[in-house]
């Protein structure tokens, strides 16, 4: 539990930083920093499947908000650390292969799945839900909390086109339109 | 002719329409219902449904459509589905927890049974084709101010 809470203030730490920060890059990265983080919340929650899926938008996120940043100011200043910077750049690299290969090592066999939370849907699904169309077990009563924030995120959706499209948000000013042909 | 064959498109399309119409939306009404017991569910039967009132407007024309399924109901479906659904998660904390599924469950196979799970999935359909139908209406009455002048 302790860890929960020490990587929660880190959620919070980096997200303070990536709104006082002035520079537009280094708070993208820290927004970054925070989606990771919340990816491994949901591991330690019990949630692999989503914190796949956080992870993934997160990447998604992160490349379309840098490519977004990148035009507008990036203060280059490599020259004169490159040292510095191969040593930095060699370092994480021997770093990422050593976990890797730790990593690699405590896969099951090929074949055999690596979450057993499906497994557990299979074979409990029946009794502890009473649904017997395990796709419903699933997104209504074992991942409902999701079914709710897609439900919100369509609502949402709704909202926005409609606000963009219909005809009071369009009209110019101090001009009157007839509301029988307009949403 | 008659006056409602003035708008829409011609006559095979629109007796045909009348025809279908009916069933899609009951095998809309069906899949939504049996949601929990084979496969489908609030959101493959919410979509068929606000597809069969679309197909009413391709048919005979948005004026005919809106006249079955008016603008502002749109908004009260969706509104009603989001509240429902939520107010269900929220009964849940009459045995504890949010989401619980606080009705009995039943039979299993059987059209009643697993607790909150219909009910969810109705919220869900209404949610999604009173959203759906309300998008398709408002790209139909879309005008932009090129088109008011001619």
């Amino acid at each position: 539990m302790i860890e929960l809470y020490i990587l929660l203030t880190i959620m919070i730490i980096g997200a303070i930083i990536a709104i006082e920060v002035k520079d537009l890059l280094s708070s993208v990265v820290a927004v970054g920093a925070v989606g990771l983080v919340l990816s491994i919340v949901f591991l330690i929650l019990k949630a692999p499947d989503v914190a796949i899926t956080q992870l993934v938008v997160e990447i998604l996120c992160l490349i379309i908000l840098i490519q977004a940043t990148l035009k507008k100011d990036l203060p280059f200043s490599t020259s004169g650390r490159w040292f510095f910077n191969t040593v930095i750049t060699v370092s994480f690299m021997a770093l990422l292969l050593i976990v890797a290969v730790k990593c690699f090592n405590d896969l099951p066999a090929f074949g055999y799945p690596i979450m057993r939370v499906a497994g557990e849907y299979l074979k409990e699904g029946l009794t502890a839900t009473g649904a017997t169309n395990i796709v419903s077990a699933v997104i209504l009563d074992y991942r409902a909390y999701d079914t709710l924030g897609e439900a919100t995120i369509l609502f949402t959706a709704v909202i926005g086109v409609l606000a963009i499209v219909r005809r009071v948000g369009r009209k110019p000013k101090g001009k009157n339109i007839k509301d029988e042909d307009s949403f | 002719m008659s006056k409602e064959h003035d708008k829409g498109m011609s006559v095979i399309v629109k007796t045909i329409t009348r025809l279908t119409v009916g069933l899609i939306m009951l095998y809309g009404i069906y899949i939504l219902s049996h949601g929990h017991v084979s496969p489908g569910g609030g959101f493959a039967g919410g979509v068929i449904i606000a597809l069969s009132f679309v197909h009413l407007m391709l048919a005979y024309g948005k004026e005919a459509a809106l006249k079955k399924f008016p603008k502002s109901a749109t908004s009260f479906f969706e509104s009603t589905g989001a509240i429902m659904f939520l107010s269900i998660a929220l009964l849940g904390f009459t045995g504890g927890y949010f989401f619980l599924n606080f009705i009995s469950k039943g039979e299993p196979f059987k059209l009643f049974s697993a607790g909150i799970i219909p009910l969810c999935n109705i919220a869900i359909s209404l949610k999604v084709g009173a959203g759906l139908f309300a998008i398709f209406i408002a790209l139909v009455l879309l005008r932009f101010e090129s088109e008011n002048k001619e």
